[in-house]
């Protein structure tokens, strides 16, 4: 449930930082973090685990989120799949939950699915429950590894960029440019399927990405965070970085699961790595401006 | 958690037990259910296998399920083998005085025990909750189940009652 990216790019070595004193100190601050990021091991998924918590996402999705999801019979029924969405929420993502519960409950947990969320978030205590659900770090080889093994991928491409877009952006689609997904997609020949929520940007007032301060805090080199979010959220008030998470108000999330694009199907053999992101995108935000038009009112859905 | 249904259907058990046995039916009459697809080879019958999917809630939740009982015209029992935990029954029963001169009455009742094992305290708060729900499948299931056997029935009633006036006509206009 917690934010996730697929920000598919390495992290910038520390050795990369500035040798002032700002950078040495930023540097010993994030070394305890980083040292904490998990190494991918796929066998960390526990379907026991899962099957056991359904009854929880069910009750969290269904009552307070009044969750509805259409198309889960788009992905097709097996093989390795490429799952693509748009990503709400802040660091609670209710759409994630209610993917997962979906997915689980339509082909079973034995199904293998992946998640790939943000190093920070499989790092932060507390957390490390979501590896039981089959998240692990966003980087080209665990996605790889995942994909090689047959399993149903999810990548959220606009990542802790997209996550933490204004309220008042909830209706766009904003993937900042990332193509890693598609360059996957391509490199083990498997079929996108983009998944397209709403309701996400409205469990709280989502204010500002605050990517300046991200930016003079260096906390994107030391992370890859590349925002500080602002926020008014339950319980804080104002709320900087999110780190502890909030109470989403109870919002209704609604997701539309759209059919599967394969690639070289559409696009011919050699297909423009561009070309595709950009028909995905829109693809996704079509779709996203349908179920705005749907919305009668915030929160209340 | 358990929950049950019944009705009374103006129709004898045989083709109530078609139409609950039939897997490409089974959407016609079944409420909430989305998917119910053959799973195997064989299509009905003891150790016939379906995967379904009923809409409760946020999500569409199901299992592959597996026919553990079948006593012809009687009892059909399913079990689950992965996913949500189930049990389900039908149970055709006539009814007493039905069939003598009458027309044929059945009583039809459909069971459905569900839940995740080891779920434990939400497992069971979420069964609960999700029971007003999964019954309302139930009931609207046999409704509509009731509707279209009737209507079956009628049919077959009317086609009988034709051909008998045509056995009664007088072949005179014939010869």
């Amino acid at each position: 449930m917690a934010q996730r990216t697929s920000t598919a790019r390495p992290a910038p070595a520390a050795a990369d930082d500035p040798s002032g004193m700002p950078g040495r100190f930023a540097r010993a601050l994030a070394a305890p973090i980083t040292s904490r990021i998990p190494r991918a091991d796929l066998d960390e998924r526990d379907p026991d685990f899962i099957r056991e918590n359904l009854p929880r996402l069910w009750l969290l999705t269904s009552l307070w989120f009044r969750g509805e999801i259409r198309g889960m019979g788009n992905v097709p029924e097996d093989g390795p799949v490429l799952l693509v969405g748009n990503h709400s929420g802040g660091n609670l993502t209710p759409d994630t939950a209610l993917l997962t519960l979906a997915f689980s409950g339509f082909f079973g947990v034995e199904r293998p699915f992946y998640q790939l969320a943000h190093n920070l978030v499989l790092s932060m205590p507390g957390l490390g429950f979501l590896r039981r659900f089959g998240t692990v770090a966003a980087s080209p080889e665990n996605a790889e590894q995942a994909l090689r093994s047959g399993a149903v991928v999810l990548v959220y491409p606009g990542g802790d960029w997209e996550v933490h877009r204004p309220s008042w952006q909830s209706g766009r689609v904003d993937f900042a440019g990332r193509k890693g997904f598609v360059r996957l997609a391509l490199a083990h020949d498997v079929p996108i399927v983009p998944v397209v929520s709403i309701g996400g940007q409205e469990t709280a007032l989502f204010v500002s990405r605050g990517e300046r301060l991200a930016k003079a805090l260096m906390l994107d080199r030391l992370f890859r965070l590349k925002v500080l979010p602002i926020s008014i959220a339950a319980p804080w008030g104002l709320n900087v970085g999110d780190f502890l998470g909030h109470i989403p108000l109870p919002a209704k999330i609604t997701t539309e699961v759209l059919p599967a694009i394969h690639l070289r199907e559409e696009f011919g053999d050699e297909p423009d790595v561009g070309e595709v992101y950009d028909h995905i995108v829109q693809v996704m935000q079509d779709t996203l401006d349908a179920l705005v038009a749907e919305r009668r009112l915030p929160i209340i859905g | 958690m358990r929950v049950e249904a019944q009705i009374e259907v103006s129709a004898p058990p045989e083709l109530i037990w078609e139409a609950i046995t039939d897997p490409s039916r089974m959407l016609d009459f079944m409420s909430g259910v989305t998917r119910w697809e053959v799973a195997g080879e064989k299509e009905r019958g003891l150790g016939a296998r379906y995967r379904m999917l009923m809409r409760v809630g946020s999500a569409e939740i199901g299992s592959l399920v597996e026919v553990v009982e079948c006593d012809a015209l009687r009892d059909l029992a399913w079990t689950s083998i992965t996913g949500i935990d189930q049990r389900g029954r039908w149970r055709l029963r006539p009814m007493r005085g039905s069939g003598r001169g009458r027309s044929p009455r059945t009583r039809v009742e459909f069971r459905l025990a569900y839940g995740v094992a080891g779920a434990g305290f939400f497992g069971w708060l979420s069964e609960r909750i999700a029971a007003p729900q999964v019954r309302g499948h139930l009931r609207r299931s046999l409704h509509q189940l009731k509707r279209e056997v009737e209507h079956e029935q009628l049919r077959i009633d009317a086609a009988t009652r034709r051909k008998a006036r045509g056995r009664s006509r007088p072949r005179s206009r014939a010869s």
